[in-house]
């Protein structure tokens, strides 16, 4: 069959069906100066002309080299970690390199091996019953977490999700902006301004209907939350437990399968800790498990090991009548595929660590960030603002605007952490900082007598 | 040719209701369980919940596909069919004794509405072309 064009008559009807006179008006809410000029003879003229490769080259090492080689003590959800060689040097091997779950799936059985031994291996990390084959990112994880729990709490029929502000600021927004138009509400929990947590102690007996609470673990603050308590009341009131969480912290720390009487339903979070660079923001790859009940709401591809006609092991996509090929409109998400290469990375670099490794870069992480804690608190006009443990991160209070502190760090290439003035303006002049296994006492010591510095200025 | 009971009422969607006083038992049948094939899992409304005629009430998902089952009749589910969690394949061996749900009728005029065995069995023919 011949690929046929709409005729300028097909076009001309749609446009008056809608009421609307030109293709042009359907772009009106791009701003002009980011369009090209319609007046123009030459369409996209504002589009430079080509380049060779060798000037792609020049442009691209010219605009990398701008990046310098930092110091970075940032977290906020994106971390440095050790990345062993062997991990993208066999990720990038023809026989892996693919971005997706592949099409005709089953005829890839290496790609499906390696997804299944992905989700054991999640599942281990996170104690849950089942994974899934990944998702897109943290932020967009937490939003599919939420849509997922209003489904699956058949108890409450509630559309109100309990999400604590000291969850990440992005996946916040992210979320909000994904379920808000499904009539799905995400109400605000108070974190203690001391203690930089949920205390539990605000947690009311009369919460009123809720289909989930969500539990950031460790929270945006690096805060360890009061997780077994948290947990509990979720429960006692008819609510499932979301646990958004780093999975390199899980290497150390109590697994959501084990939060209180319970432990968490659903568990997900950004998956960029385990083997994937800090590459611009990104791609990342989102996580997601839950307890066996739950699984036919979960979305997202699932692989699962069975055995063919002649009784050897096989792999195999699985429970698909909940995606969007067979359920349409009413599958558990639009969501059809998985985020292939950042698992694969993820995936290796996971079994060459082992759980002892990643226990170890976990302790070492906490272990740094302690140091750094200590070190930089010691400068007069800085403090420590919260008093609860946390992981490999930390809020400090400066008797300096963080902004100018930062940009002078920066001068000395020390990229000192995230500015919490915008999303925490209560909070003051805080600054969040992290330091991961990647650091060594040198660095913190530089870290420390540069902000001497500029504190003594 | 699938079996089709003659003392049970039907609908256009494959539902089958038997009626004892004011309470509807509700089942898929055997015409649907073909159509769909081996079954895997069944999904079932809680007790108490309450549905209008025609609503989506149950899922019923088989190797092939996952598909809605309709509530036949307004009114609220009595009982489910729990054995049907760990036995959902009972539906495609015995469709008229592997019930879903109860629901006591909120309208029992609208069995009135329902289709009789042989307008039934017409549907299925029809739909098997």
């Amino acid at each position: 069959m011949p690929f046929v064009p709409h005729t300028e008559e097909d076009i001309r009807v749609m446009l008056e069906t809608i009421g609307v006179d030109s293709i042009e008006d359907l772009f009106d809410e791009i701003p002009k100066n980011l369009r090209h000029d319609l007046g123009d003879e030459k369409p996209l003229s504002k589009v430079p002309d080509g380049l060779p490769e060798s000037g792609v080259g020049r442009v691209m090492r010219t605009r990398a080299s701008m990046d310098g080689s930092p110091l970075c003590f940032i977290g906020a959800g994106a971390y440095e970690h050790h990345i062993p060689a062997a991990v993208w040097e066999i990720t990038t091997r023809g026989e892996f390199y693919s971005a997706y779950t592949p099409y005709q799936a089953e005829a890839s059985q290496g790609t499906l091996q390696l997804l299944y031994e992905f989700q054991t291996m999640i599942a281990s990390l996170t104690g849950m019953d089942v994974s899934n084959g990944s998702l897109y990112d943290g932020a967009s994880s937490l939003a599919e977490a939420v849509l997922m729990s209003v489904r699956a709490n058949r108890k409450s029929k509630s559309k109100r999700i309990l999400m604590p502000r000291s969850t990440h600021p992005h996946y916040r927004k992210t979320t909000n902006t994904i379920v808000k138009n499904q009539g799905i509400t995400l109400e605000e929990l108070d974190y203690d301004r001391e203690g930089g947590h949920i205390d539990p102690a605000t947690l009311t007996d009369e919460p009123g209907d809720f289909a989930a609470l969500v539990i950031p673990y460790p929270n945006f603050f690096g805060v360890l939350e009061d997780v077994d308590v948290l947990t509990d009341w979720a429960h006692q009131h008819g609510a499932l437990v979301i646990a958004v969480v780093n999975p390199l912290a899980l290497g150390l720390l109590k697994s959501p399968a084990q939060w209180g009487e319970n432990g968490a339903d659903i568990v997900c979070g950004e998956g960029q800790p385990l083997g994937v660079p800090m590459a611009s923001g990104g791609p990342y790859y989102g996580i997601m498990c839950c307890k066996q009940a739950l699984v036919r709401q979960m979305p997202g591809r699932i692989v699962g090991r069975t055995v063919d006609m002649d009784g050897k092991p096989g792999y195999t996509l699985t429970l698909q009548a909940r995606e969007q090929h067979i359920r349409r409109s009413k599958a558990t998400s639009n969501i059809c595929t998985n985020q292939g290469l950042m698992v694969t990375a993820s995936t290796i670099h996971m079994a060459l660590l082992g759980a002892e490794g990643l226990k170890r870069v976990a302790a070492q992480s906490h272990a740094n960030k302690q140091l750094l804690v200590e070190k930089l608190s010691a400068v007069k006009g800085v403090s420590i603002k919260f008093n609860r443990p946390s992981f490999h991160e930390a809020v400090l209070t400066l008797d300096l605007p963080v902004k100018d502190v930062l940009q002078s760090l920066a001068d000395n290439n020390i990229l000192g952490g995230y500015s919490l003035t915008e999303d925490y303006p209560e909070l003051g002049n805080a600054l969040l900082v992290c330091a991961t296994e990647t650091k060594n006492e040198t660095d913190i010591e530089l870290y420390a007598e540069q902000l001497q510095r500029i504190f003594t200025m | 040719m699938s079996n089709v009971p003659a003392e049970l009422k039907y609908t256009k969607s494959h539902e089958w209701v038997s009626v004892e006083g004011d309470t509807a038992t509700v089942g898929i049948t055997d015409h649907a369980q073909d159509l769909l094939g081996d079954m895997v899992f069944i999904e079932l409304p809680d007790v108490g919940a309450s549905f209008e005629k025609g609503g989506d009430c149950a899922v019923v998902e088989s190797v092939k596909a996952a598909s809605d089952v309709y509530s036949p009749l307004s009114g609220e589910v009595v009982e489910v069919n729990e054995a049907l969690a760990d036995n959902p394949e009972a539906v495609n061996n015995e469709p008229y004794a592997s019930w879903l749900f109860k629901l006591k009728m909120s309208d029992a005029s609208q069995l009135d509405d329902m289709l009789d065995a042989e307008t039934y069995s017409g549907v299925a023919a029809d739909d098997s072309h």
